[in-house]
């Protein structure tokens, strides 16, 4: 009895959270007689056909290639360059390491939002609005990623180090054959994060980018919708286009994704 | 010696360079433009603290601070407190429960864009829930198209995606809750409520307190919510718009006035700032009762 009522209110929190997400992919599947105000959650006659027809009103494939473009790039500097300055936070000893420390654990106390037109300024010095590059650099190394990788060097053991230092290894060699496969679980939930926060975002785009060609996945879908309003079918597609790679992604590595986010949680 | 003196600064020289060009540097620039009279252009005078007297008297500002707080308030309550009773619910070890517990996280990593287009569609003047308005016997309401409407919308739209990513800090917190503690209040005889409020209650309050500073900044912060469903517009006649959303509209363009938007931003960081102190502080006096 008691489990009975749990699962009726698990799947009352279930309907609420996915709801949502099968009502606009019923949407999207939806064939251009149908009514879809209609509150029918099976359509009568689905089709494919607006993700097809999608393309045709704005370049969603060159979107979602943009997206996967500056996703993919921000998980690799982000993978990389944060773990080379977590690795000498953490590892290495030399003048100057309290003072880039306060420089990282400064940066993750500015709010993106304050700092958004000068940022918008800066990439105007550099000659980088309205490229990609300009939409990757400012999240390229974050500060948060950089403490994170840092703690989980901290946490390594000394003495296999001691040991590779006897042997002549130097630092280089230490950081990519022994420190770096051994925070492999901070490493993965790095990526991870890092490639959802990229491919998620919208603000930074929305300002740096100006040509349709070169916009994201999110900034494409709001202009879907401020254009093709009429017909809810495309935008319906359109998003499903843009949620179903991190769900699919989600899915297939939730375990360390649980663990990340329950973690950086605790350390706040 | 291990290294060369110079090797640490190589290692950490593009992480640095980030952070310096892209956040400090931004930072400090931001604060010098907010007592000029920049342009998009460029240029500026230093007019002193013009700007901020300015903001004063500027009623757009007085709207969108007020909006904002007015969203902070309105989301943190229900995202202190529901996603605790989620992850309750989801805490005991269940046939099944890893596919709830992964169905609840899905709006978390739906970008702010995908949920708010599916928002602005389930909340439509026809949309699926006028639907159940009207089939309850109800008029339909204009969720979207009335200003103060648009603002509970965009809310709901906040606290739904957020359930999810709370429930699963609670989740993590849950787990070190000292079972004996419920066990000797079960001996005692208190019933399940007085449980949640004299051992599940005390014992979370740190991440109630962490939760609640979180969905504050956030909540203060808001921006892609309030834009995918008022249409980029910031509600009728920009009457719900929030401090992000001025600042972008005030900043961006060719007719941008940086200056004005760089004083804003500097209003904007004070406010989230002393969120965060007053957050530590309250985090403080926790640890010493």
């Amino acid at each position: 009895m008691k489990l009975a009522l749990r699962y009726i209110a698990l799947l009352a929190v279930l309907a609420i959270s996915v709801g949502p997400f099968l009502w606009q992919f019923a949407t999207s599947i939806k064939g251009p007689n149908e009514d879809v105000f209609v509150p029918d959650f099976i359509p009568n006659d689905p089709t494919f056909g607006n993700y097809a027809a999608v393309a045709d009103v704005v370049p969603v494939w060159t979107f979602a290639l943009n997206s996967l473009g500056v996703a993919s790039v921000n998980v690799l500097t982000n993978c990389l360059g944060a773990a080379m300055a977590g690795y000498a936070l953490a590892r290495l000893k030399f003048k100057g390491r309290r003072f880039a420390a306060v420089i990282f654990a400064s940066s993750i106390l500015v709010p993106f939002e304050a700092i958004l037109i000068s940022l918008f300024l800066v990439m105007r010095g550099l000659g980088l609005t309205n490229t990609l590059t300009g939409v990757v650099l400012p999240g390229s190394i974050a500060a948060l990623n950089v403490l994170l990788l840092r703690n989980a060097f901290l946490a390594l053991p000394a003495e296999v180090e001691e040991a590779a230092i006897i042997d002549g290894a130097n630092a280089w060699q230490r950081f990519t054959r022994l420190a770096l496969p051994s925070v492999k679980g901070t490493l993965v939930v790095v990526a991870l994060f890092s490639f959802m926060f990229s491919w998620d975002d919208f603000l930074w785009p929305l300002v740096v980018l100006s040509d349709q060609e070169k916009y994201t996945l999110t900034i494409g879908l709001a202009y879907l919708q401020g254009t093709f309003v009429q017909n809810q079918r495309l935008v319906a597609a359109g998003t499903i286009i843009a949620v179903l790679p991190l769900i699919l992604l989600f899915l297939l590595l939730q375990k360390h994704f649980f663990r990340g986010v329950g973690e950086g949680a605790i350390k706040g | 010696m291990t290294h060369r003196p110079y090797t640490p600064w190589l290692f950490l020289l593009p992480g640095l360079a980030v952070s310096f060009m892209f956040v400090i540097f931004p930072f400090l620039n931001m604060i010098v433009l907010s007592f000029t009279d920049a342009s998009a252009l460029g240029g500026g005078q230093f007019t002193g603290v013009d700007n901020f007297v300015r903001m004063a008297e500027d009623p757009k500002f007085w709207l969108a601070a007020r909006n904002s707080l007015l969203y902070m308030v309105g989301v943190v309550p229900p995202l202190v407190l529901l996603p605790l009773l989620i992850a309750m619910l989801a805490q005991k070890i269940v046939p099944g429960i890893g596919i709830f517990r992964t169905a609840f996280f899905t709006p978390v990593i739906a970008s702010a864009v995908v949920v708010g287009l599916i928002w602005t569609w389930l909340l439509d003047s026809r949309g699926l829930v006028n639907n159940v308005v009207e089939a309850l016997g109800g008029t339909r309401i204009g969720f979207l198209t009335d200003s103060t409407l648009l603002l509970i919308s965009s809310m709901v739209v906040t606290i739904w995606r957020g359930l999810g990513y709370y429930m699963v800090i609670y989740l993590a917190a849950l787990a070190n809750v000292p079972k004996d503690l419920h066990e000797a209040a079960m001996v005692d005889g208190a019933g399940p409520i007085r449980r949640f409020w004299s051992v599940t209650v005390p014992a979370l309050r740190p991440t109630m307190v962490l939760v609640a500073a979180l969905s504050a900044v956030n909540g203060f912060r808001v921006f892609s919510e309030i834009y995918l469903l008022s249409g980029g517009s910031g509600g009728p006649g920009g009457a719900s718009t929030t401090m992000v959303m001025l600042i972008q509209l005030t900043g961006r363009g060719l007719t941008g006035e940086v200056g004005y938007a760089s004083a804003l931003s500097l209003v904007l960081f004070v406010i989230l700032l002393g969120l965060l102190l007053i957050t530590l502080k309250l985090n403080r006096r926790e640890d010493q009762l």
